[in-house]
């Protein structure tokens, strides 16, 4: 080849990839987290291109890191790359707050917003207002085998406690027979080991900061909560558990290795699921764990749809949201894959709905866990921030990935439990000494 | 001769093994993208295979559209590459002066900065000239990135040849252009080529920048293997089987050509 005809060749390329035809409808571009429900979602859009032959859909799936930097990119430079976006319920009222999403108002009377749990509302406002429009929420329960209780002649309480948790993970646990008493997150990561242990440490009696913003991770609660949760997984748990998440603790426990796990009340669904899960007809459901408090014992979560501020076609991106997070969507998930399969942990009317209680027997557990969670009240102690199992500061992030990383540590046992929060202690005060909050 | 048979054996045995260890993981996502998401966290050897995924794959997501962006973006980038590396890299290998050394080396460094730390200006200079989600914008990017890689290795290439070749070409009155067509070229093209490859393997596979600066319509395979990752919902198989499927181009690729990429990789390397 000459220079002559690579040079003809890359203006051929140039060309034909500027030369874009202008489409007729409107198009808009979906930025959204691959999971199941979304992939339902994107299978069934198509009845939504039917009804509005006006708006053509376009979709960017991506898993969730990836979407968070991807949307932050975007909207923060104003980009307009997306006319709706996938947001969670740590990003909607921080992005909010800087103006970056489009107020979300005069709902028709059929959408019936009052159905979509207040908690969930709550959590995707900013001072007072909606920013987003939730696509399905979770809370965190305790799943377990219902048959190793029986054969050990264990009865799970109405609300078990910690206490609870560590006798019965003793009783359970046969490591000859390859079964761990109990299995949690231990991957570090903000929304991974520290979403279930900023749940603990809640309900220890701790928080995050107190009202003055000073770091509490050097207190007493702190210590016990941390303490029993890396005694607890060391004794009962599966060996490297600093390596498991949501997927890897639901495959010990669909394969029958773990006789306990707390965790997203999506994992029921899954659970339920006879082509992954070995324990269909063996599994039960109750709240998750307390100790000292109920308060912030089970998290809250939504991923919700929002309009960013600087989206082209604001009015399609806002008529394909409310299709897709409306009942009459709920009710076209049940008639194409079953009620098991439908969104779950965003509106009441789904668990007030027969059918879907007698298609998911953990309905009443998670509605349970969904208008219990109280992310504006989520500790013991008031505290000046927003969110259970995580912090609603931009921040935290970053301090709470630092600060799972240290725990995951001496869950490894690389470090002591006090290592691990002094470390977690320095690495918060100094983050938040650089964002101002403290002097 | 037995000491011989020895050694010989013992490196046979040491390629093998390391052979077997880079193989491994593609070995383990081809035997994943097989599996059922239940069987795909087992890692049992033995199962019924399935083609499941592949199916569930094809349905969610138009993979023609991915593998179309995929090879305009590395093709167009290769070429792109290959039209301003060629003459920097002849003028520096066969007219250097004393600035060459320092420029060959400032040009390497640029590879030294991770590529995040740069995302925001280059957002910022791609959405003011309307190159977020276009295949031209890939280009330029990618163009960008191997530019380097691609100077020196034709740098490297071009300093094996000996320079008397170019000056009898000169000497029996052969003018540049002729002096690189009939001498150059067929003397280099085992090199080039290999750099060719090299570039159009490193843009197949460049994730960071097709991330974050396409959406909808100029994503190419590696986004498309993204969306088939995810925190909770088991996607193991479905991911497996996206990965084949983006890999296996490229790999036919590499194993038809192999022998002029090892030519190409090899030569020179002795300098």
């Amino acid at each position: 080849m000459n220079s002559r005809i690579l040079f003809g060749l890359a203006i051929g390329l140039l060309g034909a990839a500027t030369g874009h035809q202008a489409p007729a409808a409107t198009r808009i571009t979906i930025a959204a987290v691959n999971n199941p429900a979304m992939i339902e979602l994107k299978a069934l859009s198509t009845r939504f291109e039917e009804q509005h032959p006006d708006i053509r859909l376009s979709w960017v799936v991506v898993e969730e890191n990836v979407l968070r930097q991807r949307v932050t990119t975007d909207i923060a430079t104003g980009s307009g790359q997306f006319d709706l976006v996938f947001l969670g319920m740590y990003e909607a009222p921080l992005f909010a707050r800087r103006g970056w999403l489009r107020e979300l108002r005069d709902f028709p009377a059929s959408y019936d917003l009052d159905d979509v749990f207040q908690s969930l509302r709550d959590g995707l406002s900013h001072e007072g207002k909606l920013y987003a429009l939730p696509f399905y929420g979770e809370s965190s329960m305790l799943m377990y085998r219902k048959d190793l209780f029986a054969q050990k002649g264990l009865t799970m309480p109405e609300q078990p406690t910690y206490d609870d948790i560590r006798r019965f993970a003793a009783a359970l646990t046969d490591k000859a027979a390859g079964i761990h008493g109990i299995t949690l997150r231990g991957k570090p990561g903000w929304g991974e080991n520290m979403a279930y242990v900023s749940t603990l440490v809640n309900t220890f009696g701790g928080a995050w900061f107190d009202q003055q913003w000073r770091p509490q991770l050097d207190s007493a609660e702190w210590q016990a909560a941390i303490r029993f949760y890396v005694d607890l997984l060391r004794e009962y748990g599966p060996p490297g558990a600093t390596a498991n998440g949501f997927n890897e603790n639901l495959t010990l426990f669909a394969s029958g290795r773990a006789a306990m796990w707390i965790d997203s009340t999506y994992g029921a669904g899954p659970l339920f699921d006879a082509h992954e899960s070995q324990v269909v007809d063996k599994v039960a459901f109750a709240p998750a764990p307390v100790a000292v408090t109920p308060r912030g014992s089970h998290w809250l979560w939504a991923w919700a749809f929002a309009i960013p501020t600087a989206a082209r076609s604001p009015e399609a991106a806002r008529e394909f949201a409310l299709w897709a997070t409306s009942q009459e969507y709920i009710r076209a998930v049940a008639a194409h894959a079953g009620w098991a399969a439908v969104p779950p942990g965003t509106r009441r009317s789904t668990y007030a709905n027969p059918a879907y209680q007698q298609a998911a027997p953990f309905a009443s557990v998670t509605l349970h866990a969904m208008e219990t969670a109280d992310p504006t009240r989520p500790t013991r102690d008031p505290v000046p921030y927003q969110g259970i199992q995580f912090v609603g500061i931009p921040e935290f992030q970053s301090f709470g990935t630092v600060v799972g990383q240290s725990i995951a540590g001496a869950l490894a046992g690389q470090m002591t439990v006090e290592q691990a929060l002094r470390a977690g202690q320095a690495t918060t005060l100094r983050a938040m000494k650089q964002a101002g909050y403290l002097k | 001769m037995t000491r011989r048979r020895i050694r010989t054996w013992l490196i046979g045995g040491i390629a093998w093994f390391v052979a077997a260890i880079l193989f491994g993981p593609i070995f383990w996502m081809t035997l994943t993208a097989f599996k059922t998401e239940g069987d795909a966290y087992e890692l049992a050897l033995f199962f019924s295979p399935t083609l499941q995924s592949f199916r569930d794959v094809f349905a969610r997501s138009h993979y023609g559209g991915f593998a179309l962006n995929s090879l305009l973006i590395s093709v167009g980038s290769t070429a792109l590459c290959l039209v301003l590396a060629l003459p920097a890299a002849y003028r520096m290998a066969f007219f250097p002066t004393s600035r060459t050394q320092p420029t060959l080396v400032w040009m390497l460094s640029t590879k030294m900065m991770p590529a995040v730390g740069v995302l925001l200006p280059v957002y910022l200079l791609f959405r003011s000239a309307g190159l977020l989600d276009t295949v031209s914008g890939l280009i330029l990017i990618n163009t960008l990135l191997n530019l380097p890689i691609a100077v020196w290795m034709a740098y490297a290439y071009f300093c094996e040849i000996p320079r008397a070749i170019l000056e009898a070409a000169r000497v029996d009155g052969a003018g540049v252009f002729h002096e690189i067509r009939h001498v150059l070229a067929p003397v280099a093209l085992p090199g080039l080529s290999s750099t060719a490859l090299l570039l159009i393997v490193l843009a197949w596979n460049e994730a960071f920048w097709s991330l974050n600066l396409t959406s909808a319509k100029a994503a190419p395979l590696t986004v498309f293997i993204a969306s088939y990752s995810s925190p909770e919902g088991l996607f193991w198989a479905k991911l497996s089987a996206a990965s084949l499927l983006a890999v296996a181009p490229i790999m036919i690729l590499g194993w038809l050509t192999q022998r002029q990429l090892v030519t190409g990789l090899t030569f020179g390397a002795v300098k």
